[in-house]
C-alpha cells in the first residue's frame, strides 16, 4: 500500500526543530499499579483496578475502553484533578502522585483537552491561546500575542483571531484549543475523548490536523476515545481497557509509519490492526451494556 | 426513605460534618454581637434575650395568633387566586400567538408597577379592606406565576410535539398531554417564588392599609403579622417587632417549603435529577 | 438554567451595540443598521403589533367604559383615563401635578436617586459576597447559614427596625431598597459562580494559572452574564421595596405621591404616579440589560448565533 507523507509545513526554524524533535525524550509516563476506589473501601464504586502500562515519550499512545469504565479517572489523576487510592505514577524521573502524595498538581506541562471543550467564552481566540504564559509571567502581554498569532497562523486559522469562542464552529474550537496547549510546549498532551461531539466528517479532518500538529512538536499524546478505528488511525500505540474497573486487557502497537493521512484507512496494515484488536473491544463492549454503564 | 432509621441517620451524619458546625458557630456569634452591640447601647434594636422572653409571652396570646390567621388567609387566597387565573393565562399565551399578542404587551407594561403602589386603588375599588389587601397579595404573586409559566412553555423541546403530531396526536392532545406535564415543574418555581412575593406584599399592605376591619376585631396585636409589627412600633414595644419579623420569616418559609415539597410530589420525573 | 438565562437577557439586539467596540468596522456599522431597518419592516409586516394595539384598545376601551361611560357601582369612584390623560398633560393641572410642574420631576428624581444608591450599594457588597460565597466553600460553609437565616424576613418588614436603627428619613429607605437588592445580587452571583463549567477551571489551572489569577480570570467573567441577570432582578426588587418604603415613611418621591394624593383624594394624580413608575422602572430594567449585553459583547454574540456545543 503506498500512501502519500503528509504536505511539509515550512516553519521559520525547521533545523532547529529537527533537532528539538530529534531530542525529545521527554514526556513519557509510568503508570503502575494504580488503583482508585470512588467512596468507601467495603462500598465504593472501583474505577481503576491494578492498571499499569507504560506512555512513552513522544508518541501517540491512545486508550481505548467503553464508556464509564474509568479511563477519564486515568486521565484525571495525571492531569492532577482526582487523587488516586493507590500505585503510582510518574512523569519521567519525578512522582506525579503515589504513596504519601496521592494527588498531582495540575501543571502547564500536562495539558489537557476537554471533551466539551474549554475555550474561555469570555476572551477572544487569540486571548485564549496568549492565556498560558502570561498567566505564568513567562512572556509579556505583546510578546505572548505575537507568538499566539503566529501559532494560530500557522494552523491556518488567523482569520479567526478576534473572533469569540462562540462564534466558531465545534471543529474550529478544538483546534484552537490544541494551540493553546502547545503555546506552553507542555511534555505531554491529554486528550479526553476531544471528536467525541463531531460529526465523523469533521472529525477526519480534525484527525489530520492533529496528526500534522504532531509532526510538527512530537509531544507526548495520550488520547483516550472509544472510537477503535479513531484508535489506530491515530495512535502509535492503543491500549484496549477492559470495563470498570479498568485495566488494560490489550495493548498493540500500530507500526504503519507517520506522517499518515486518510489513504491509511483503507490500507490493508489497518485493516489488519482493526482485525486484531475489534474482537476484544467487542467484548467488552458487551460487558459494559450489560452492566448498565450510565452515559457520564 | 422517610423512615425513622434514615433520619436519626442523617441527623447524626449532620452532627459530625464539619459543615453544621461552621454554620452554627457563625450562627452563635452572630447572636452574641447582636446581643451585645443592644446591651452596650451601640445599637437600638432590641437584644435578643428581650426578644426570647416576648415571644413566650406571646405565643400565649390569642391575638398573636389571630394575626397569624388573618395575614395566611390573605396570603392564601390571594395565592390561589393568582394561580386559578395566572396558569391559564400563561397557557394560553404560550399556545396561541394571537392571544400572546394582544395579553402579553398589557401585561408587561403593567408588571412594573410595584403591587404596593396598587394599595390606595385598591382600597378605593374594593368595597372591604380584606379584598384589597388580597388583591394586592394577588398581584405579586400573579407577574410571577404568568412568567414562569410562559417560559417554561417556551422551553419545551419542539422535538416532543415533533414525536406526538407523527404519532397522530390532536392539538388537545398535545396539549393536555406535552405542554401541561412539561410546565409543571415552571408552574412550581412560579408558584414557589411567588408565594415569597406574597407574604413581602402583604405585610406591607397591612402596615400601610392599617390591618383593615377584621383587625379591628382583633385588637392592638391581631390585625395580621405586617398589622402587629407597625403596631408594636407606633405603640413603643420594640421586642415586639423583632418578634413579628421573625414571625413572617418563619411563615414565608414555611409556605415556600411546603409548595416545593408539593412540587416534588407532583414531578416524580425529575426525582433522580 | 440556561435557557430561562436567555430568557431573562431578552432579545439581543446585535444592531444596539455601540459602535465603539473594537471589533467593529464602518461596513459592520452600516450593515448593522441596514439589519435594524430590515427587522423594524418584517416586525411591521407581522401581526405582532397590531394584535399589540388591540390589546391595548381592549385595555384602555375596558376601562374608559366601566368608569366614565357605564360607570358601574366600584369603578365609578376611580379616576377614567381621561380624567387621568388630560390632568397628567395639562398645562394647568387641577390638582397641582402634571408633565409640566417641576414637582413632579422633583418625585422621579428622589425615587430615582434612592435607587440608584442603593442598588449600587447593593453590587458593592453583594455581589463580592456572592462570588466568594460561591468560590469559598469554608467561607460559605461560615457565612450562608445566617445569610439564610435573616432572609425569609421580607425586606418589607424591616421597615419599622429600619427607622428604629437609622436617623433621618432618606437612610431608612434607601436600607430597604438596599436590601431586597442585597439579597437578590448575592444569590445570583453564589448561583452564577457555581454554575461555571468545572473544565474552564481545571483548563486555566492545567495552563499555569494560580487560584488568585483563576478567580480573576475565570470566575468572575463566567459568573457575569448570572450577575446581570441579578442585577436585572434586583432593579425590579428594588422599586419593589422603595414604593412600599416610600408609602409608609419619608417625604418626595413616586411612593409617597402616590399615598398622599390617595389621602388628599386627587385620583388622577395618583394614577399618575402608578404609570410613572411603571414608565421608570421599566426603562431601568432596561438600561440594565443593555449595559449587559455592551459589557459582554461575547455572550451577545453567542447567544445571537445559538451556537452549537
Amino acid at each position: 500500500m503506498n500512501y502519500e507523507p503528509a504536505r511539509s509545513r515550512g516553519s521559520p526554524d525547521v533545523a532547529a526543530n529537527a533537532l528539538m524533535q530529534q531530542e525529545r525524550r521527554t514526556g513519557a509516563i509510568r503508570i503502575a499499579n494504580v488503583l482508585k476506589i470512588y467512596g468507601s473501601e467495603a462500598a465504593g464504586v472501583r474505577a481503576v483496578d491494578d492498571c499499569t502500562f507504560d506512555v512513552p515519550a513522544g508518541k501517540i499512545t491512545v486508550v481505548v475502553g467503553p464508556s464509564g469504565c474509568g479511563k477519564t479517572t486515568l486521565l484525571n489523576a495525571i492531569a492532577g484533578f482526582h487523587s488516586i487510592s493507590s500505585g503510582t505514577i510518574h512523569l519521567d524521573d519525578s512522582l506525579l502522585c503515589g504513596p504519601g502524595r496521592l494527588k498531582a498538581d495540575p501543571g502547564p506541562d500536562r495539558i489537557v483537552v476537554f471533551q466539551n471543550g474549554s475555550l474561555f467564552p469570555w476572551k477572544t481566540i487569540v486571548e485564549n491561546v496568549a492565556f498560558g504564559p502570561i498567566v505564568q509571567g513567562r512572556l509579556t502581554r505583546k510578546t505572548a500575542i505575537e507568538k499566539a498569532r503566529f501559532m494560530l497562523a500557522e494552523s491556518g486559522l488567523h482569520n479567526l483571531e478576534s473572533n469569540y469562542p462562540g462564534e466558531i464552529s465545534s471543529g474550529m474550537r478544538r483546534r484552537v484549543e490544541i494551540a493553546r496547549a502547545l503555546m506552553n510546549d507542555p511534555k505531554v498532551l491529554l486528550l479526553d475523548e476531544p471528536y467525541r461531539a463531531l460529526d465523523s466528517l469533521t472529525k477526519s479532518v480534525m484527525h489530520e490536523a492533529l496528526l500534522e500538529t504532531f509532526d510538527r512538536n512530537q509531544v507526548t499524546i495520550f488520547f483516550i476515545t472509544h472510537d477503535l478505528e479513531e484508535a489506530i488511525f491515530l495512535g502509535h500505540r492503543v491500549v484496549i481497557m477492559t470495563t470498570r474497573p479498568c485495566r488494560p486487557k490489550k495493548i498493540v502497537s500500530v507500526d504503519i509509519p507517520h506522517p499518515r493521512d486518510y489513504s491509511v484507512l483503507t490500507a490493508k496494515r489497518f485493516r489488519e490492526y482493526l482485525d486484531e484488536t475489534v474482537e476484544a473491544v467487542h467484548q467488552e463492549a458487551l460487558k459494559a451494556f450489560d452492566a448498565g454503564e450510565r452515559e457520564r | 426513605m422517610a423512615t425513622i432509621g434514615a433520619f436519626t441517620q442523617r441527623a447524626a451524619q449532620l452532627l459530625v460534618s464539619v459543615k453544621f458546625w461552621r454554620g452554627t458557630i457563625a450562627v452563635v456569634a452572630f447572636i452574641l454581637v447582636w446581643e451585645i452591640a443592644s446591651r452596650t447601647g451601640l445599637s437600638q434594636v432590641p437584644a435578643p434575650s428581650g426578644v426570647v422572653f416576648t415571644f413566650n409571652d406571646l405565643m400565649r396570646d390569642p391575638s398573636y395568633w389571630f394575626s397569624w390567621y388573618l395575614s395566611v388567609r390573605r396570603v392564601f387566597l390571594g395565592f390561589l387566586a393568582a394561580m386559578l387565573l395566572g396558569i391559564p393565562l400563561g397557557l394560553g399565551m404560550a399556545v396561541s400567538r394571537t392571544f400572546s399578542g394582544i395579553v402579553f404587551p398589557v401585561f408587561e407594561v403593567l408588571r412594573p408597577i410595584p403591587p404596593l403602589a396598587w394599595v390606595p386603588a385598591a382600597i378605593i375599588f374594593w368595597p372591604t379592606q380584606e379584598l384589597s389587601i388580597m388583591f394586592v397579595t394577588f398581584l405579586g404573586a400573579f407577574y410571577t406565576v404568568v412568567i414562569n409559566v410562559i417560559g417554561g412553555a417556551q422551553t419545551i423541546d419542539v422535538r416532543y410535539y415533533q414525536a406526538a403530531r407523527s404519532m397522530g396526536s390532536s392539538g388537545w392532545d398535545i396539549f393536555r398531554r406535552i405542554i401541561l406535564p412539561a410546565t409543571i415543574p415552571s408552574i412550581v418555581v412560579g408558584a414557589t417564588v411567588g408565594i415569597g412575593i406574597a407574604w413581602a406584599v402583604v405585610v406591607a399592605a397591612e402596615m400601610i392599609s392599617g390591618g383593615g376591619s377584621a383587625g379591628s376585631m382583633g385588637g392592638a396585636k391581631g390585625g395580621g403579622l405586617g398589622f402587629f409589627i407597625w403596631n408594636s412600633y407606633v405603640g413603643g414595644s420594640y421586642t415586639q417587632i423583632v418578634v413579628g419579623m421573625i414571625s413572617i420569616g418563619i411563615a414565608g418559609y414555611i409556605s415556600s417549603a411546603l409548595l416545593r415539597k408539593l412540587g416534588e410530589l407532583v414531578t416524580p420525573w425529575l426525582r433522580d435529577q | 438554567m440556561k435557557d430561562l438565562q436567555s430568557a431573562f437577557a431578552g432579545d439581543v439586539n446585535v444592531g444596539l451595540a455601540p459602535a465603539s467596540s473594537p471589533a467593529v468596522s464602518a461596513t459592520e456599522r452600516a450593515g448593522r443598521l441596514e439589519s435594524i431597518g430590515f427587522r423594524l419592516a418584517q416586525w411591521l409586516r407581522s401581526p405582532r403589533p397590531y394584535l399589540m394595539l388591540v390589546g391595548f384598545a381592549l385595555f384602555l376601551g375596558f376601562w374608559y367604559l366601566t368608569v366614565e361611560v357605564w360607570k358601574l357601582p366600584r369603578f365609578s369612584q376611580m379616576p377614567g383615563p381621561t380624567a387621568v390623560i388630560t390632568e397628567w398633560l395639562s398645562p394647568d393641572p387641577t390638582y397641582g401635578l402634571s408633565i409640566y410642574s417641576p414637582e413632579y420631576y422633583e418625585h422621579i428624581w428622589v425615587s430615582w436617586r434612592r435607587v440608584s444608591i442603593a442598588l449600587l450599594l447593593a453590587t458593592a457588597t453583594g455581589v463580592p459576597l456572592g462570588l466568594f460565597l460561591g468560590w469559598s466553600q469554608r467561607f460559605k460553609d461560615y457565612v450562608f447559614p445566617v445569610f439564610e437565616l435573616l432572609r425569609p424576613i421580607p425586606p418589607l418588614a424591616w421597615v419599622p427596625l429600619a427607622i428604629i436603627m437609622f436617623a433621618g428619613s432618606e437612610t431608612p429607605i434607601v436600607f430597604l431598597t438596599f436590601l431586597a437588592s442585597f439579597y437578590a445580587t448575592t444569590l445570583n452571583t453564589m448561583l452564577g459562580v457555581e454554575s461555571i463549567d468545572v473544565s474552564f477551571v481545571r483548563a486555566a489551572y492545567c495552563l499555569g494559572a494560580k487560584r488568585r489569577q483563576v478567580f480573576w480570570h475565570v470566575i468572575v467573567p463566567g459568573a457575569m452574564p448570572f450577575i446581570f441577570t441579578g442585577l436585572q432582578i434586583s432593579v425590579g426588587v428594588a422599586w419593589f421595596s422603595l414604593v412600599a418604603g416610600e408609602m409608609v415613611s419619608g417625604q418626595y418621591g413616586l411612593g409617597y405621591l402616590i399615598n398622599t394624593s390617595y389621602t388628599m383624594v386627587q385620583y388622577p394624580t395618583m394614577v399618575i404616579g402608578m404609570i410613572t413608575l411603571g414608565i421608570v422602572g421599566y426603562l431601568t430594567s432596561a438600561g440594565v440589560r443593555m449595559l449587559g449585553n455592551y459589557l459582554m459583547q461575547w455572550r451577545a454574540r453567542e447567544l445571537a448565533i445559538g451556537a452549537e456545543k
